[in-house]
């Protein structure tokens, strides 16, 4: 942003007297969009709370953040929009990676076979993948890089990209994508795949190793240097060997860690005083995808533009059951993206943002949170067969989007806890006892109005492996009664309590107590609940204490395994029950790795983790079901956590909106919304008249106040002295 | 004059100093690198590699104040605390922990500030004493009682009330200004209400504080003198009560100027302004050390530098005093 834009003050004062003069004009006064200077058809959004930290896809892992870099980049993989359970689809490639599995010596081996060492993913670009316009394609007459500079002072009147005056682009080639692996090995990019990928990819690790010790001064050419398990066949066809068999790779590749960066792009911002600038790829991506950054402004707004070097592609024509009633295919076959621009501002503030929405200035609710939670009263009606909306949303024609995250929020029990831990009869007996009285649903509705779903095992909705009905429920704290799940009664879980040695709450032996201990992060719990969670459990005669702590504490005492029973959540980031079922895995104990392992709760079960080796490396199908289920079942009976939801959020879509079908893991979905600009403008002017009367009624007030005074000063002014006899 | 404000240049800098230390302990208490570093990166599949790589990047990977194993003095200049602290005594603020340069985001944010923060002061002070002047005038009588009853009322209501008070009447439900925002193409649209409400919620502290020092001095001799002479009220009250009680209605003024620059948290984060008091909110809720420690910093040489002019205005507002 700069700051050359003067105060208009004869507008200022026009506006005002516009303002105490004229009931309704043909904008809006509150219009707090700038009208498009170039008629573009502009999809109006927002970021919140926070802009995003990285946008550069080696450094990013955070899903604010993809709302911007999965417009920008293309990885190679895909999701696609509508189909659920989610399914892959290819991305810049032309066709799903053909996978051979090798032994040691590298000689292509059966997939079944005892042999095999790795797999080798070949990946064959599409041929028509071009990145969009960006000064640091652009090249001079000699046909040398236009903007490379020996000196900061030589590139200093360039403050961000637009300043540039010339561009340049060329086609995505096999060679971006290995680049940009080797970013993520890069140890000075400092990004979260580093230590993770080299588990898996071939050589990552010895190329890490190798850049660190290499003596850098400016740009380092990570092309110099090979890696083992990267190779580059020609200008489309990549090839990635990864250790082992990891089926879950291919998720991986619809991620933004593998999206294409351009070594001459990366050379670009290494430009000496860009980075003093911000003139970096970790503000300014650079991608082939359907949108382009114009502006990045975190403080204020991020502006997107259809990118001109796009490919041709075009909407879904088919969808899951349900879909051509819902109307989510009325756009099937038409070409994409619909829209040209689309702008992110920063909303801090939960009343504006809903505001703004209600006022029509913004066309969603929200994009990566919903922002419903915190209005919800205002927004719908909660009623035993489900939510509706209020009568005021739905005479605006609102449509609501739900979306079940594929994602868990958890109380989980430490296994190692002398008091709640342990794999004995009694100590299961103990946990189940504390599942059946903490009564999940109530929660739900009490907390979050309803906005989730009681988990009945760790894997939620569209992963396969998690079952509906009768069949999915948890037999250890639910029974299945007229068609639904019901929760077992209280008296059995005294009973359970009683049979774990806590007759009535009280510790057979010494008498005492029973009380639990639950570390939670302060700002995520309030007296309110503390007292709901107290009052479910003295049912039981179980007293409880809370130890709030901020992240950095809480995130010790897992590291050390000092807590009793924590909160926690997690986020898939791929469909895949591999990602759900890791969070138990033995080695993931922090503990046991002494890092920050998931499995928080430190579950050991030789049974379980044996199950996890074969299952991860198996191929979706019955075999690898039936071994889901089996670890389901022991997560079940090992009653491993005390309680655990599925979130569940509801985003809002202006009438004027469509294709709103939430996507619960991809974020690269703007290029199928679509806005009718017209009747947006119509409902903007509709929706927005001012009220002038106050503007009337404060210049009276305000007359009221000073007339008097200045009568009695007057008063007092004219005064005369008067004797009074006395 | 020059050597007093030279002098007081100097004192300036073991309170930097002192003031730097203490931010780095608060800190560092509450957050270690290696907090920084998980948070940072994202707190999924956060190896101890990534941890160690971020922290080398980040000038994180030495101890933080002393370093046993660096010799002589690298013992003392090899630490965080060293690396840190002392560009800031040259205004090199260095990178945000998210990567982005804290001199050009302080540079572009405080202008947004101070278009806040200026008519803010302004408007609000020239209405405070207005009012406070007329209430002088009316000393004494039920009109007097009255707004002294009013004033307590709006001193003991929150400012987030009027924060979103304001959002709620004037730009939600009357629809006259945008809720929030801030735009350079029509910046005034946006400013109107942040104003508006920064004005109302200060009227009832400060004219009842002016109105205190009004009075003091409408009891003096002079101003019974200038009334003898047939001096009109008005006259009385700007040409002799205001600059006589100028010096303190200074002492509280003159030292916030230059933190104009760096706006008010809640209604820049209220009202979607990007400044500088929204930035020093959101990197303490990021955990971006390097942010608030060149905030704090700043904000530390701004109220020593209002603190020199106050002084400095003492001597314009009373002739009588001199630096020395």
């Amino acid at each position: 942003m700069t700051a050359d834009n003067p105060f208009h003050h004869t507008n200022a004062l026009l506006y005002l007297a516009l303002m105490v003069l004229v009931g309704c004009g043909e904008s809006a006064w509150n219009d707090p969009n700038p009208p498009s200077p170039d008629g573009k058809l502009t999809y109006q959004s927002m970021m919140a709370p926070a802009p995003p930290k990285h946008l550069d896809p080696a450094l990013s892992y955070a899903t604010d953040e993809s709302l911007f870099i999965m417009q920008i980049y293309e990885p190679p993989m895909d999701y696609h929009f509508l189909k659920r359970p989610y399914e892959l689809t290819p991305g810049a490639l032309e066709s799903s990676p053909q996978v051979e599995y090798l032994d040691a010596a590298g000689q292509i081996v059966d997939e079944g076979d005892q042999l095999v060492a790795f797999t080798r993913y070949t990946l064959r670009l599409r041929d028509d993948l071009h990145y969009q316009p960006h000064p640091a394609f652009a090249l001079d007459e000699q046909g040398q890089p236009r903007y490379l500079f020996d000196t900061a002072r030589e590139g200093a009147k360039y403050k961000q990209i637009p300043d540039f005056p010339h561009g340049g682009d060329r086609a995505v080639t096999a060679n971006d994508y290995a680049y940009a692996i080797k970013r993520l090995a890069d140890p000075l990019n400092a990004g979260p795949m580093l230590g993770f990928m080299s588990q898996h990819i071939l050589g990552m690790k010895e190329f890490s190793e190798q850049v660190t010790d290499a003596p850098r001064d400016g740009w380092f050419n990570l092309d110099d240097y090979a890696m083992e398990g990267l190779e580059v066949v020609d200008e489309r066809t990549l090839r990635i060997t990864v250790k082992d068999r990891y089926p879950q790779f291919v998720y991986w590749l619809a991620m933004p860690f593998f999206s294409p960066i351009a070594p001459e792009v990366d050379r670009f911002y290494h430009n000496p005083g860009f980075a003093d600038r911000n003139l970096t790829l970790d503000w300014w991506p650079v991608g082939s995808g359907p949108f382009m950054m114009v502006k990045n402004d975190p403080n204020s707004e991020i502006v997107l533009e259809r990118n001109p070097n796009y490919r041709e592609e075009f909407f879904p024509t088919e969808g899951a059951p349900g879909d051509l009633e819902a109307g989510n295919l009325e756009d099937a076959g038409k070409p994409i993206p619909f829209i040209d621009r689309a702008v992110f501002r920063l909303e801090k503030s939960g009343l504006s943002l809903w505001t703004k929405f209600m006022q029509g200035y913004y066309d969603r609710s929200g994009e990566v949170s919903s922002n419903t939670t915190g209005v919800f009263d205002q927004a719908f009606v909660v009623r035993p067969d489900g939510v509706e909306m209020s009568p005021a949303l739905a005479d605006n024609n609102i449509t609501m989007s739900p979306d079940v995250k594929p994602g868990l929020y958890y109380y989980g029990f430490n296994m190692r806890d002398p008091v709640v831990g342990g794999y004995t009869e009694e100590k299961r007996k103990l946990r189940q006892a504390l599942q059946i009285a903490f009564l999940t649903e109530e929660y739900l509705n009490v907390f979050y109005k309803g906005n989730g779903i009681a988990a009945q095992n760790l894997i939620p909705p569209g992963i396969p492996g998690h079952l509906e009905g009768e069949a999915g429920i948890n037999p250890y704290v639910y029974d299945w009664v007229d068609g639904e799940p019901k929760r077992k009664s209280i008296e059995y879980a005294r009973q359970l309590l009683a049979e774990a040695g806590y007759p009535n709450g009280r510790d057979a032996r010494t008498g005492e107590p029973l009380k639990i201990f639950i570390d939670v992060q302060s700002q995520a719990i309030d007296n309110t609940s503390m007292n709901w969670i107290d009052r479910v459990f003295s049912e039981i005669g179980v007293q409880v204490e809370f130890r709030p702590a901020d992240w950095s504490r809480t995130r010790e005492k897992l590291l050390t395994g000092n807590t009793q029973i924590f909160s926690m959540g997690w986020l898939a980031d791929y469909p895949d029950p591999e990602n759900f079922l890791f969070l138990l895995h033995g080695p993931e104990s922090p503990l046991e790795c002494d890092c920050d392992g998931a499995n928080n709760s430190n579950y050991a079960s030789e049974e379980y983790d044996a199950l996890f080796r074969q299952m991860r490396v198996l191929r979706p199908g019955l075999e690898r079901d039936e071994l889901v289920a089996r670890m389901v079942e022991l997560y079940r009976r090992d009653a491993v956590w005390l309680y655990a939801f599925y979130p569940k959020q509801i985003y809002l879509n202006n009438s004027w909106v469509h294709n709103n079908k939430r996507h619960g893991i991809s974020k690269a979905t703007l290029k199928y919304t679509r806005v009718d600009p017209q009747q947006r403008a119509k409902m903007q002017i509709l929706w927005n008249q001012p009220v002038t009367w106050p503007l009337y009624a404060g210049l009276l007030l305000l007359a009221s106040l000073l007339l008097p005074g200045i009568i009695a000063y007057r008063r007092r002014q004219n005064a005369t002295v008067r004797h009074t006899r006395g | 004059m020059l050597a007093y404000i030279i002098r007081r240049l100097f004192y300036a800098i073991p309170i930097l100093i002192g003031v730097n230390l203490l931010t780095f302990i608060l800190f560092f208490v509450v957050n270690s690198p290696d907090d920084m570093a998980v948070s940072q990166l994202g707190q999924k599949y956060v190896t101890p590699e990534a941890v160690e790589a971020w922290k080398r990047k980040n000038g994180y990977d030495v101890p933080l104040f002393f370093n046993a194993e660096a010799p002589g003095s690298e013992a003392l200049t090899e630490t965080i605390f060293f690396s840190k602290s002392v560009k800031l005594f040259a205004f090199d603020f260095g990178r945000s922990e998210s990567g982005r340069d804290i001199t050009t985001d302080v540079s572009t944010r405080m202008w947004p500030s101070l278009a806040v923060a200026l008519p803010t002061f302004v408007v609000g002070i020239w209405v405070n004493i207005c009012v406070a002047l007329m209430v002088v005038m009316f000393h004494a009588t039920r009109l007097d009682r009255w707004t002294v009853f009013v004033f307590v009322g709006l001193m003991s209501i929150s400012y987030l009330f009027y924060i979103i008070g304001g959002q709620y009447l004037v730009a939600k439900t009357w629809k006259l200004v945008p809720i929030s925002g801030f735009s350079e193409i029509e910046p005034w649209k946006f400013l109107l209400l942040p104003v508006l409400v920064g004005v109302i919620a200060g009227i009832g502290a400060g004219a009842r504080w002016y109105r205190t020092l009004f009075l003091e001095e409408a009891n003096q001799d002079y101003v019974r003198t200038a009334r003898a002479k047939g001096a009109s009220e008005i006259r009385i009250l700007f040409r002799h009560i205001l600059p006589n009680a100028l010096i303190p209605i200074l002492t509280g003024v003159v030292v916030v100027i230059p933190q104009l620059f760096m706006g008010g948290l809640l209604i820049e984060s209220f009202f979607g302004i990007p400044g500088l008091g929204s930035y020093m909110l959101d990197a303490i809720n990021a955990q971006d050390f390097a942010i608030v420690r060149s905030m704090v910093f700043i904000g530390s040489i701004l109220y020593i530098i209002g603190l020199i002019l106050t002084d400095i205005s003492y001597t314009w507002a009373d002739p009588r005093l001199r630096l020395n």
